[in-house]
């Protein structure tokens, strides 16, 4: 640490240009709190293994406790923050609320996160398959049920 | 519409469905969906340090130096605080809710591998990170004790020289601790004729049961931010679930009065009981006024592991029976393992301990629990309270004894249950229950009575129940402001913290009932000790019993003093009006809204209402000697399970392909949370019974991450999970509800143990039912043991 290295990166977050000078060993989530005030994605094991932190670099899933913010240069990054439109709720979103499919609600956008990419990518998953997808986050209040019945509503629209 | 005349709807068909009893979706749903929610865990303050802990590395031992120069040398370390620095501050600075045993940083000795020993202040939390591995800290080693029955002993190494019992709690009052020995408490319950009854019995059964440490991991971590306010007054932000009693024990240790302190939460990202009294908040305090800057602490998922855990426990069961199913007499004791501070261990101890004979009429009963130190982390509450461990081993008896004795499991407990006006073991006559109904569902969503396909071949089938019960924790207090403005609307200032369990939404809903309004219209104003009154915390599933019964009355006193200002402006009487639909409404059909009120009362749109509320249920202290006491509990919480599961007899992997829970709620507030707090619960403790185990060697956690220790995630689930309420209301309850955030608990260990004997016969005795330990017992009753790693 005796020796930071710092440099600029420029990026779209949420469909804005955004800049950040930042340490090239900061994370992607610590960036995002510290520079731009989004808490949606959330520390949580550190280990990548939680989702809690998940944000969507260029479409993809990203574990942001990992993912180094310098990576993020020239590329799109989406945050719960940045999901729904004005004051309007995305569909995901929308439909984690009438399944009521969250407790505490810390690892709320990460699942909804994640549930994006796996409806852009497949856009009528079946229970087996939301079930993979979602399984590398984890909901220490098992709101599984009912994440897995929001996610599969939207699939069925 | 043919002209422009509306039509409006009677008033009968107008009003809503009522408030309590309605599945209102939790108040902050777009906040939770959108990213805006509050969690402390977000909080940063202008020119605030991180810190960092610098953790013992050793179980036992006496500091012989802390050597700090070279974290100290590093660019950007603002300051290295240890237990010295503390001591300096504050004389005494030993904190804890049942002993005052827990130093703010370790001071002369270390009690576990992973105490705090010193911590350094950054402005960068990286360079604190690297400052807090630089501290080197020499030890003289003292002899470690883990086990919890070798630590009870006489001649183990004592954790503790001197126990200093803290009498904050009035249930706690009588603790005095063995000095000399490893015992933090020992309670006891005495009922009948132990002997007598034994004597009596046909058949006898003695077994002893275990189980393993778990961590609670929320998956926001323990986070604490304080700063100054003012030159001698403290604000401290902490996800915690006992603000009240930070504030208490804050201010004890600084030998200030409490109006100097404040503390704040926000909602929690989970707590599970892992988040109470005080975790890193004196720590943070301490560090804030040693520097005068804020200061933030906050966790790695790692060190939640080294903060606080459940217990450990071994049981001992003696049951003597008659041949006709009858239970005559049962003696139940019990060893925790609390790790080397008591953190709330004692009560544990107690509480669970005075329930440990299970849901059963008997004459004669024994039971002795015991609270032990060891040099393991502390273990504290977790979701349940002890509860669990000893229904693990009560139920797990009860399943061997109906086989022996060839009766039905369910029948088998039918014939010895608890029934309203019986006296439970400690002498308070039960009521407001009916377990028969929690049987009768277990029956119906297991299809008890049609045959079971146990399968053939290397996959077997089984099917297991259990029932289980709490005392909830007794007398605590709530006190709730309920706040009408100037403009009609509502907020309730309350202590009660919502961590994912809906207690915002359920006191909205409790307040709306009684003030006329939608629970969705009412606002509910988080943990803030300058602005919301005292509770005594939000655990042991008592707030809704609580804090409802509290905002019930605050309410009640609300809408007093809106009728009576109402009254005046209609120049009718109080006993003509009622609040409804968001007005004041008279028997004549004359309608105030309650913006009326407050203009025609204050000349403009200003003022409050304001109503108080408090709640303590009576209480009976039980007597020291034998447990007895009419009163020991405000309400008992009652629950059962029922599971099927695969066992792969080659690989011992159990697979849970059916959970069903059933709690009762009471009359339930909101149902469909109630219900998913069920399966919440019931999926938690699913993950303790099968895989989750914290490894210790020598004291230091092996898989002290989520790499190494796993928590349930969706592939893990029994595909067919439920969470069945059973209601019977609770006449003293908020419109008859009755708590019950743990009871999916209690049961599903057991019920997925006796299902496993169900399926291959063979009894595992020790939590969690790991294929290693399933496959070992398979391989010990086959005579073919295998081998040892060791």
């Amino acid at each position: 640490m005796t020796k930071t290295h710092r440099r600029t990166i420029r990026f779209k977050l949420n469909g804005r240009p955004a800049i950040a000078e930042i340490g090239t060993h900061e994370t992607l989530v610590e960036v995002l709190r510290r520079d731009f005030s989004l808490f949606g994605a959330r520390e949580s094991c550190g280990q990548g293994l939680c989702g809690c932190c998940t944000a969507l670099v260029n479409g993809t899933a990203v574990s942001g406790c990992l993912y180094l913010a310098a990576f993020v240069d020239g590329a799109e990054v989406l945050t719960v923050e940045g999901l729904g439109s004005g004051n309007e709720l995305h569909p995901i979103q929308q439909s984690f609320i009438e399944n009521c499919a969250f407790q505490c609600g810390f690892c709320t956008p990460g699942f909804i996160l994640m549930t994006k990419e796996l409806l852009d990518r497949h856009p009528h998953p079946t229970t087996d398959e939301i079930r993979h997808y979602l399984s590398g986050n984890l909901c220490r209040c098992a709101a599984y049920p009912d994440i897995v019945r929001a996610v599969k509503a939207i699939a069925e629209r | 519409m043919s002209s422009g005349k509306v039509i409006e709807p009677p008033p009968e068909t107008k009003r809503k469905p009522g408030q309590v009893k309605r599945s209102v979706r939790r108040l902050e749903s777009k906040a939770k969906v959108d990213g805006s929610a509050e969690y402390i865990h977000n909080l940063s303050l202008p020119g605030m340090l991180y810190g960092k802990i610098a953790r013992s590395s050793i179980p036992h031992g006496k500091i012989r130096s802390i050597d700090a120069a070279a974290a100290l040398a590093l660019e950007g370390v603002h300051a290295v605080i240890t237990g010295e620095d503390v001591r300096r501050l504050i004389p005494d600075p030993y904190y804890g809710p049942a002993f005052h045993d827990q130093p703010i940083l370790a001071l002369e000795k270390v009690r576990y591998v992973g105490e705090p020993v010193a911590v350094v202040l950054a402005l960068d939390p990286h360079v604190a990170e690297e400052a807090a591995d630089l501290i080197a800290v020499e030890y003289d080693p003292l002899e470690p004790v883990f086990d919890e029955v070798a630590a009870a002993k006489a001649g183990a190494p004592i954790v503790h020289d001197i126990l200093k019992p803290a009498a904050t709690f009035p249930d706690l009052k009588h603790l005095e601790g063995q000095s000399g020995t490893n015992v933090a408490l020992s309670s006891r319950v005495r009922r009948g004729d132990l002997e007598r009854g034994f004597q009596e019995s046909d058949q006898i059964f003695e077994h002893t049961f275990r189980n393993g440490k778990v961590i609670h991991a929320a998956l926001e971590p323990y986070v604490t931010v304080a700063e100054m306010a003012g030159p001698d007054a403290l604000t401290i932000h902490t996800a915690s679930q006992s603000p009240s009693f930070v504030r208490s024990e804050v201010s004890r240790l600084l030998g200030w009065p409490e109006n100097r302190v404040r503390v704040r939460t926000a909602f929690l990202g989970g707590g599970f009981g892992g988040k109470l009294y005080i975790k890193l908040e004196a720590l943070v305090a301490a560090c804030t006024l040693l520097v005068r800057k804020p200061v933030r602490i906050a966790l790695t998922m790692e060190e939640q592991f080294y903060t606080i855990t459940k217990h450990g426990a071994t049981v001992r069961v003696k049951t003597g029976v008659k041949n006709d199913g009858r239970i005559l007499a049962r003696e139940v004791e019990t060893w925790w393992n609390g790790g080397a501070y008591a953190d709330i261990g004692p009560r544990v101890a107690q509480k669970s301990g005075l329930t440990s004979s299970g849901p059963y009429d008997i004459e004669n009963i024994g039971i002795d629990s015991h609270a032990i130190y060891t040099n393991e982390p502390p273990a504290g509450a977790l979701r349940g309270f002890g509860v669990s461990q000893v229904v693990w081993a009560y139920e797990s008896q009860t399943d061997i004894i109906a086989r022996a004795l060839r009766i039905d499991p369910l029948e088998f407990r039918r014939r010895n249950i608890l029934r309203e006006g019986r006296p439970h073991a400690t002498g308070m006559l039960m009521s407001d229950i009916d377990i028969d109904a929690i049987l009768d569902r277990l029956a119906e969503r297991m299809d008890w009575d049609r045959p079971f396909d146990h399968g053939s071949g290397p996959i077997r089938r089984g099917r297991g129940i259990a029932i289980g019960m709490k005392a909830c924790v007794a007398p605590t207090t709530s006190v709730a402001m309920v706040n009408i403005y100037g403009d009609g609307s509502c907020g309730i200032c309350c202590s009660t913290v919502d961590m994912g369990q809906g207690s915002d939404t359920a006191m909205a809903q409790i307040a709306a009932e009684i003030l006329g309004l939608s629970a969705e219209s009412i606002r509910v104003i988080h943990p803030d000790t300058d602005v919301t009154p005292y509770d005594m915390a939000t655990l042991g599933s008592r707030s809704t019993y609580h804090m409802g019964n509290a905002v019930r009355r605050a309410a009640e006193d609300a809408r007093t003093q809106l009728l009576r200002m109402a009254a005046t402006a209609l120049k009718t009487d109080m006993e003509e009006l009622e609040c409804r639909d968001g007005a004041v409404i008279a028997r004549s059909g004359a309608r105030m809204t309650i913006r009326d009120v407050m203009v025609a009362r204050f000349a403009m749109q200003a003022g409050n209402i304001i109503g108080v509320g408090s709640f303590i249920p009576p209480y009976e202290k039980p007597d020291h000697d034998t447990g007895q006491s009419r009163q020991i509990t405000p309400f008992w919480m009652l629950g059962g399970a029922g599971a099927e599961i695969e066992v792969d007899t080659e690989t011992g992997r159990i697979r849970v392909t059916k959970l069903v829970n059933v709690g009762d709620a009471g009359s339930a507030i909101n149902p469909e949370i109630v219900e998913r707090q069920l399966i919440g619960a019931g999926t938690m403790q699913f993950g303790f019974t099968v895989f989750e185990e914290m490894i210790f060697s020598e004291g230091q956690v092996l898989n002290a991450s989520f790499a190494d220790y796993k928590i349930p995630g969706m592939l893990d689930l029994p595909h067919d999970l439920t969470g069945e309420l059973v209601e019977v209301p609770h006449q003293h309850g908020p419109f008859g509800a009755k708590g019950i955030g743990e009871t999916g608990m209690f049961c599903v260990s057991p019920a997925i143990g006796n299902a496993l004997y169900d399926a291959i016969e063979v009894r595992v005795t020790e939590m969690p039912l790991t294929p290693e330990r399933v496959l070992r017992a398979l391989r010990e009753a086959k005579d073919q043991p295998l081998g040892s790693d060791e």
